[in-house]
Parts: C-alpha cells; sequence; structure tokens
C-alpha cells in the first residue's frame, strides 16, 4: 500500500547530487515531523507509560500492569464497554447496509432527479456533530417534535420517553448517528458502483437474475473492498464516539450520568470523565484509552481476515 | 429517506425564528422570533467573540495544514527514499491509533507548553494531519514528474519549482484539502473542550454545547446557534460540491 516505487525519477548517477536531493526531502517533510513527533508519536509511547503509573493530583507512582487489571472489577468501565459494543454491533451494520442500498437505487439512471436525492441524504454530514446531537435531542424530548407529531399520527398513545429511558436512548442515538453518517458512507459506495461495467449487470439480467438477486451477487462482491474499508472506518468511529452521547444526554459536561442509567457511557466518555471530571487519574485513564486501541486493532485485522478470505 | 436526512434543516431553520415554547412542541411555520433570538444570542453569549474565535481557529488550522502538510506530502513522494518510506509507513499506521489515546498526554503536553487555554492549543496539535498528508501525496502521484526535472534543468531552485511550479497546477488538490480541514476544525469539540477553558476563548461547537446542557435551554436560541455554526460548512458544500466530494472521500477512489 505504501507505494514501493522507490526509483528516483532521476536518473542522475551524481551521488553528491542525490545526497542534495535527499537533504531536500527531509527539508520539505522537516515541518510535519516535528509536529507529528510532538504532538502524535510522544503522546502515544508517554500514554503507554502513564498507563502503568497511578497518578492522584500530582503523586504518581509505577503500579505495572495493576491499572489494566482494575478494569475487569471497575463497573462503569464494564458499562461503557457494553454500551460501546451494543452501538457498534447494531449501529454500524444497519447504517452500512442502508448506505449500500441507497447507493445501488441512486446509482440507477432511470431515476429522474437522482442528483437532488443524493444532495439531500448526503447533507447531514455537513453537519457538526455537536450540532446535530443538540438538534436531535430536542427533536426526541418527552413533549418535543418527535413525539407530538406520532401521536397526531396516531401511532402512538403515549410519549415515548426517549431520552429518559435507558433502553429508548440508546436507540435514539442509533437513530441520530444513522441519519448523519449514512449519505456519507453512501458517497463511498456510489464512487465505487461507477466502476462496475453496466454489462455486468446486462447480462445477470438476461439470465433472468432480479434486482434483489443482482444486488446480493453483484453489487455486494465487487464493492467488497470498499464495504471493507467504510467498515472499519465506521468501526473506529464509533470506538471513539464522544460528541454524540456527551450532548444528547442532559446536563452535557457536567452531568453526573451521561444518558439515563449511564446508558450513553462510553468508553471515551469513561476516558474524559476520569482525566477531567472525577479527581483526575491520568494513568487509569491511559489504560482505558489503551483498550480502545486493542480493540480497534483487533477489530481491523478481524475485518481484513473475513474480507481475505472470500477472495 | 430524502425527507428524512433533510427535514431536520428545515426544522432548524424554523426553530431560528420561534420561541423556545414553540420549538420543543414542534411548531413547524415560521415565527417572528429571529431577532429577539439573535439579540440574546449576541448579547448574553458574546456571539461575535466566538463567532470570530471560531474564524480565527479553523483559519489558522487550514493555512498550516495546507502548507506543513502539502510540502511533507512533496516530500515523500518526489524525494522518495527508503529511510523516508519506513518514516511513512509508520505515520499511516498511526490513522489507526484513536484520539481518545492521545488526549490525555496531549493535555499535559499542553499544560507543560503553557498553551492551555491558547488557540494555540487547539490549533497547533492538529496542523499536520495524517490524513491530509496521506490525501496530498495521492495526488502527487499523478503529477508528471518531467515538469519538475524540466524545472531542474532551468536551474530554478527545489523550493521554487515546488511553490510556483507544482502549487498553482494543482489547485483543486488544495481545495479539496482545504475544505476537508475546515470542516474537520470547524466541527471539532473534544479537544477544544479539553483545552478552551475560559467563555472568552470559546468557539461556536462548545457554545451550542453549553446553551444545550443549561438548567432552562432556551430552544429558540439554541436553533439560531446551530443555523450559524452549520452555515458556513453548508454554504461551502453547495458552492464546491465537487472538491467537497472528493475531499471527503479522499484517496479511496479505487
Amino acid at each position: 500500500m505504501v507505494g514501493n516505487e522507490a526509483q528516483t525519477p532521476l536518473k542522475s548517477k551524481n551521488v553528491s547530487y542525490e545526497r542534495i536531493l535527499n537533504r531536500y526531502g527531509w527539508g520539505f517533510t522537516f515541518l510535519a515531523l516535528i509536529l507529528l513527533i510532538t504532538f502524535l508519536f510522544y503522546p502515544i509511547i508517554y500514554s503507554l507509560y502513564l498507563s502503568t503509573m497511578s497518578s492522584r493530583g500530582i503523586v504518581q507512582k509505577f503500579v505495572g500492569l495493576n491499572n489494566y487489571l482494575r478494569l475487569f472489577n471497575d463497573q462503569m468501565f464494564l458499562i461503557a464497554l457494553k454500551n460501546t459494543f451494543t452501538i457498534l454491533i447494531i449501529q454500524v451494520p444497519i447504517m452500512l447496509f442502508l448506505a449500500l442500498v441507497l447507493a445501488t437505487i441512486l446509482n440507477d439512471k432511470s431515476i429522474k432527479f437522482r442528483g437532488v436525492f443524493r444532495t439531500g441524504i448526503f447533507l447531514p454530514a455537513v453537519t457538526s456533530l455537536v450540532a446535530y446531537s443538540v438538534l436531535f435531542k430536542m427533536m426526541f424530548s418527552l413533549d418535543g417534535f418527535i413525539n407530538t407529531s406520532l401521536i397526531n399520527l396516531h401511532i402512538i398513545k403515549e410519549p415515548v420517553p426517549w431520552l429518559l429511558d435507558p433502553f429508548w436512548a440508546k436507540v435514539t442515538l442509533i437513530i441520530a448517528m444513522t441519519w448523519r453518517w449514512t449519505g456519507y458512507n453512501m458517497v463511498f459506495y456510489l464512487s465505487g458502483l461507477q466502476n462496475i461495467p453496466y454489462e455486468i449487470y446486462e447480462s445477470a439480467e438476461m439470465d433472468g437474475a432480479n434486482k434483489i438477486q443482482q444486488f446480493f451477487y453483484i453489487t455486494i462482491p465487487m464493492l467488497k473492498p470498499i464495504i471493507v474499508f467504510t467498515t472499519i472506518m465506521s468501526t473506529i468511529g464509533t470506538l471513539q464516539l464522544f460528541d454524540e452521547p456527551m450532548n444528547l444526554s442532559s446536563g452535557g459536561v457536567t452531568a453526573s450520568s451521561i444518558g439515563p442509567g449511564n446508558s450513553l457511557l462510553t468508553l471515551s466518555v469513561y476516558i474524559y470523565n476520569l482525566a477531567f471530571k472525577y479527581m483526575p487519574n491520568f494513568g487509569y485513564a491511559a489504560a482505558v484509552s489503551y483498550v480502545i486501541v486493542f480493540f480497534a486493532a483487533i477489530l481491523t485485522v478481524i475485518q481484513f481476515k473475513v474480507a481475505g478470505e472470500k477472495n | 429517506m430524502f425527507i428524512i436526512s433533510v427535514f431536520p434543516f428545515y426544522w432548524m431553520i424554523v426553530g431560528m425564528t420561534n420561541s423556545a415554547v414553540d420549538v420543543i412542541k414542534g411548531k413547524m411555520t415560521f415565527g417572528n422570533q429571529l431577532i429577539h433570538n439573535f439579540i440574546t444570542l449576541n448579547t448574553s453569549y458574546n456571539l461575535g467573540r466566538i463567532l470570530l474565535n471560531s474564524i480565527k481557529v479553523s483559519g489558522l488550522t487550514v493555512i498550516g495544514t495546507l502548507i506543513v502538510a502539502s510540502m511533507a506530502a512533496y516530500g515523500f513522494e518526489i524525494y522518495s527514499s527508503k529511510s523516508r518510506e519506513i518514516v511513512y509507513g509508520i505515520i499511516l499506521l498511526t490513522m489507526m491509533v484513536p484520539f481518545a489515546a492521545l488526549m490525555v498526554p496531549l493535555f499535559r503536553l499542553i499544560v507543560e507548553l503553557k498553551l492551555l487555554n491558547t488557540h494555540a492549543g487547539v490549533i497547533l496539535p492538529s496542523i499536520a494531519s495524517v490524513f491530509i498528508i496521506f490525501f496530498f501525496r495521492q495526488s502527487f502521484k499523478s503529477f508528471p514528474k518531467e515538469i519538475i526535472e524540466a524545472a531542474r534543468v532551468d536551474g530554478a531552485s527545489e523550493i521554487r519549482t515546488f511553490f510556483s511550479i507544482v502549487v498553482p497546477s494543482m489547485k483543486s488538490t488544495y481545495a479539496a484539502a482545504a475544505i476537508f480541514s475546515f470542516t474537520t476544525s470547524w466541527n471539532s469539540y473534544l479537544w477544544p473542550l479539553i483545552v478552551l477553558q475560559t467563555d472568552n476563548q470559546k468557539t461556536m461547537t462548545l457554545l451550542i454545547s453549553n446553551l444545550s446542557s443549561a438548567y432552562f435551554p432556551e430552544y429558540g436560541v439554541i436553533m439560531t446557534a446551530i443555523v450559524i455554526a452549520t452555515l458556513p460548512t453548508l454554504i461551502i458544500f453547495f458552492a464546491l460540491q465537487k472538491y467537497f466530494v472528493q475531499g471527503m472521500t479522499g484517496a479511496v477512489k479505487q
């Protein structure tokens, strides 16, 4: 992936000239490397070190793997882990499947105004995560727009306690995230669909395959690399979920519980709480953050493996 | 699906013109509270200052990112060497590391550097964006190398070649990267939330978050803030749709 085409474009045999060019290579990358070392590499390594320390305020002491062992008995951590995975397992497949179906429909040249539809469905991806979370919080409040409309349409009799009940709070979060990200993923699939030759569909049609069969036997296999890519992106994104739960729950940053009964407490929110809200324990917070790194790595490898085997 | 996607936009624009009670009841028609909401936002929450903060942070981030990331990508692509390929590989690997893993040590670093509660503290860590370096490098791959060699033969310096020949001919790449960088920075929440601690330093996303977690949220005012915060990205999207989508989907086109 990282281009191995390392032949220099220059055929100059002048060694000193090559050396000068090499210096330019470092020169051009210098600023970026300094910034990356300071604000990326150093923090990554430092947080690994930090995760072996216990820090209460300014007092720090080495505790080895104790922070990691402590995780297994930490109720809050287990809740955050469970919430994050529940959202991941339910939201990502729904969203990606929906995006795939929409992309397939909107790729059909016989549909009128498909440009308008594409733009409209992509539009939510333009909003900031905070803005749309707050918007959904208002729409899904107890006497809010959604409940009022559903009652007026006689779909429900009693208002649904969207953000007041642990179960419905997760449902709301999943609906909100699906609204925000489906169009975004659809764009990836649309650009992938451009590369599938139309003749494949034509010959499938002649062989008597209906649209649904075409979708499952042509579109999905042909788009597999992009599906894997979007799955990995969404997985990593969901593991880091922060803005939405924080802003959907009442009270925001200062709230004692993120969502009713901590039903919206995610790993990232928990790290934030550990480091910045409770009495700061940076060491333990760093350990929790490495749990995210661990799962991101494992899930990515698994997703690549699953995709690779079918090839 | 189309209606579901677009409806909240309509609702927030309507909401901007309504009072708190009407917004929460789901009134669907335009009201006459726009001026009132706007004035409240301006006088009680210092909208001008906060908007300026957002513009400053995003603007400087975009400029910094474009210069630093494109130069780095150029360095990696045009002067490729074994050692730099290894460095580049490591940099790409860090894309896998979620921000949550960085925020604690990054916060301590910012404190050490005395950048807490400054805009520089928000801007500096986001300038060397790995994704944008990657994005630029993918585009430089298709830049004709003969032009660079011809410039060398003509005696142009390497730096001049880059700034007066390469950069001007890659305008659409720069536009796409600028849009991506701007929307990311404009919409960012977690890192500014950690770094910016006093009200006069805060950005739009922090203001919206604060407003909505108030004990008695003023829904009409919140709607107005949301519209103001969404407008810049919305305008850029409609004006430069092609580059926008290119910047978002970036280098994954196969």
